[in-house]
């Protein structure tokens, strides 16, 4: 009977001390959920900042200025005092100041040029403006604006954050876990056991299998509900890419536990393992923002291609097969970790 | 199965060693120990903490490796394929391990039960310890002495034909120790084979059919509870103390009738003695004579922990 034998038995109690944690469930089903709704309201461009606001510096011309952008429904143009527009600009408040010389006509544009914001801001008032006082276009052209399923920010965010569950699950889920057996001495009182070693690690390894996917699916299905994000690859190939990171992860946490006696040491591992994954595997905003000499020890690290190829499956419809760099990373960081993970393992 | 197993000791060690070496300091935790536990006996192990207890316990049973020596289990030996064998015969409790906190007690019983082959129910082992209430509790919610007592429980559920407890008691109030002892005394009765460690004398004395007193990893004595007293050459003790600032040399109450070895702790005396009646009246006699006066006065029985101290001038508790 298969509820007798130690593997199910392993796998059934591992599930069981999962779901009783509450804090588990909260930083795997939760946190991401907070995070895609929070960040997908905030960066979602159909209700977007749209309306820019710009100053023009009181002066004598200054009303000119408001009432020929008056009818334009993008621009909210206030009349301030040089003094006070400059301070606002430097908090950035407002992305633009406007300031007419009254002698010379001369008009000055103060922003910042490093905010992406400002300038297409500068270049949109000042072409109102030209228009408003007479410059003809040399040609007609109109503007058709793409923010169609696919393309927005959640769309981007979300394969970021089912990769970042894959890497949290397999470094606390394997790692942590095991940890907290060495401290409390079960992994020498399953070694005084008939059970196998081999039983053990599948077992725990399986568990992590388990409990992804009800996570991801969870994620994936919150996101389609509430932000209508599009699945345009096959869902085949997103389980078989995300178990393969899974795999892949769990061995890394398998590694990262190896050796560790102590809680604390194994939770400052995790986080520095964690570290440069978080921050340059594209989690919340494209790798390649990084400078170019970064770049081959960003690809090399399995989270960033971890996710490279969930986002080619999800958003492109990229197939499975196609994803040759992401799975040979994955699968040399997995198996690399497995063999020196089983040779330094301490068991008692 | 093999005949040795069946008619030989349930476990033998001869010139077991243990080195701990680290840099140019080198400890021998296990100096060449030997030792017999019979089918069906509870042997105890006694000895002060850091006297090699537990090393030569987790050598027994196959976790740690000797540094040289050579040991049988059940007629078999660790490390010639039979490891695993072994182990689906041997039930253990280490010292200081800790079950999962959010299992019942019944699923951890149920998890354990997995790995063995043959065995008990989980009701039944459940029944042995006494936890039938608490069945469904988290362990996080037990006492130490339940989580003890699940501890055996784990150990029982694969039927063993050895079982190891080590210091299965330390760090509990006394009603929970005394629940245990019953719980283990149990065990006697139905003829398990046991090897227990621990460091306090009333546990080995009440628990053990024979006792070997381990100090700095070597059997310092062996044989019953009642033998190893009886060797001190009696099995009471008198206690006096005297008034004023007297203090005779000890050695002056060795001719007191019926008097074997006398101690001096403190302001303390102390007479071993095979018979107080005769031993009282003469000390009362010898002590007018000197002009002395009493300030208290008491017997007790001679236990495990005077022998400890006989053998190596310190108690169990400071060693």
């Amino acid at each position: 009977m298969l509820d007798r034998t130690p593997f199910w038995q392993l796998l059934v109690s591992r599930a069981l001390m999962y779901l009783r944690e509450p804090e588990v469930i909260f930083w795997t089903y939760g946190f991401p959920l907070i995070l895609v709704v929070a960040l997908g309201l905030a960066f979602n461009t159909d209700s977007g900042r749209q309306v820019q606001e710009f100053a023009v510096v009181d002066g004598p011309i200054a009303d000119n200025v408001v009432s020929s952008l008056q009818d334009d429904e993008t621009f909210k143009v206030t009349v301030l005092p040089r003094d006070e527009a400059m301070q606002r600009l430097r908090r950035n408040q407002i992305l633009v100041v406007m300031e007419i010389d009254p002698q010379s006509l001369r008009v000055t544009y103060h922003y910042d040029p490093s905010n992406p914001e400002s300038r297409p801001l500068r270049m949109a008032v000042n072409d109102a403006l030209q228009r408003a006082s007479g410059r003809e276009d040399s040609f007609p052209a109109r503007d058709e604006h793409v923010t169609a399923p696919g393309s927005r920010y959640v769309d981007f965010l979300v394969p970021g954050l089912i990769g970042m569950n894959i890497m949290m699950g397999g470094m606390w889920g394997i790692g942590f876990v095991i940890v907290d057996m060495r401290v409390r001495n079960q992994m020498k009182r399953l070694l005084a056991t008939p059970v196998r070693r081999s039983t053990f690690l599948v077992a725990t390894l399986s568990s992590r299998v388990m409990f992804f996917l009800p996570e991801a699916a969870f994620l994936l299905a919150a996101a389609w509900l509430i932000f209508g994000i599009p699945i345009n690859g096959s869902v085949w190939a997103i389980f078989v890419m995300a178990l393969i990171g899974v795999l892949s992860f769990a061995g890394l946490g398998l590694l990262t536990a190896s050796r560790a006696k102590r809680l604390e040491s194994i939770s400052g591992l995790i986080n520095l393992i964690m570290m440069p994954m978080w921050i340059a595997s594209g989690i919340f905003f494209s790798a390649s923002r990084f400078p170019d000499f970064m770049q081959p020890f960003i690809q090399a690290l399995p989270l960033t291609q971890l996710i490279n190829a969930l986002r080619a499956i999800m958003l492109e419809g990229a197939p499975l097969m196609s994803q040759t760099l992401p799975l040979a990373v994955l699968a040399a960081w997995g198996g690399a970790s497995y063999l020196v993970a089983l040779k330094i393992f301490r068991w008692g | 199965m093999s005949a040795a197993a069946v008619n030989g000791p349930a476990l033998l060690c001869r010139q077991l060693y243990k080195r701990y070496e680290s840099g140019d300091k080198a400890v021998d935790a296990v100096n060449g120990l030997d030792l017999e536990v019979r089918p069906g006996e509870c042997f105890g192990l006694l000895g002060p903490n850091g006297a090699g207890k537990t090393t030569t316990v987790e050598i027994l049973e196959g976790i740690l490796e000797p540094t040289s020596g050579e040991v049988e289990v059940l007629g078999m030996r660790w490390g010639q394929g039979h490891d695993r064998s072994i182990r689906q015969q041997l039930g253990i409790t280490l010292q200081d391990s800790r079950l999962h906190d959010r299992l019942t007690v019944k699923e951890t019983i149920r998890l354990y039960r997995s790995f063995y082959e043959d065995g008990i129910e989980v009701r039944k082992a459940l029944e042995q310890v006494g936890l039938e209430e608490k069945a469904d509790s988290w362990v996080v919610k037990l006492s130490g002495g339940q989580q003890q007592r699940l501890a055996v429980a784990t150990a029982l559920v694969g039927h063993p034909k050895l079982l190891f407890l080590d210091e299965p008691t330390t760090g509990l109030d006394p009603q929970a120790r005394r629940q245990l002892w019953e719980v283990i005394s149990e065990l006697k009765r139905e003829g398990s084979t046991i090897l227990l460690t621990t460091h306090y004398m009333d546990e080995a004395e009440k628990l053990c059919d024979r006792v070997a007193i381990i100090d700095h990893g070597e059997i310092i004595a062996q044989g019953s509870p009642h033998e190893l007293v009886s060797r001190l050459g009696g099995e009471h003790i008198v206690i006096f103390t005297l008034l004023e600032e007297a203090s005779p040399d000890p050695t002056r109450f060795e001719s007191v009738d019926a008097v074997s070895q006398v101690d001096q702790e403190g302001d303390s005396y102390m007479l071993t003695t095979s018979h107080p009646h005769r031993t009282i009246p003469a000390l009362l006699a010898a002590l007018q004579e000197d002009g002395l006066q009493l300030a208290s006065l008491t017997t007790r029985h001679v236990n495990l922990e005077d022998v400890f101290v006989s053998l190596t001038g310190r108690h169990l508790r400071d060693a």
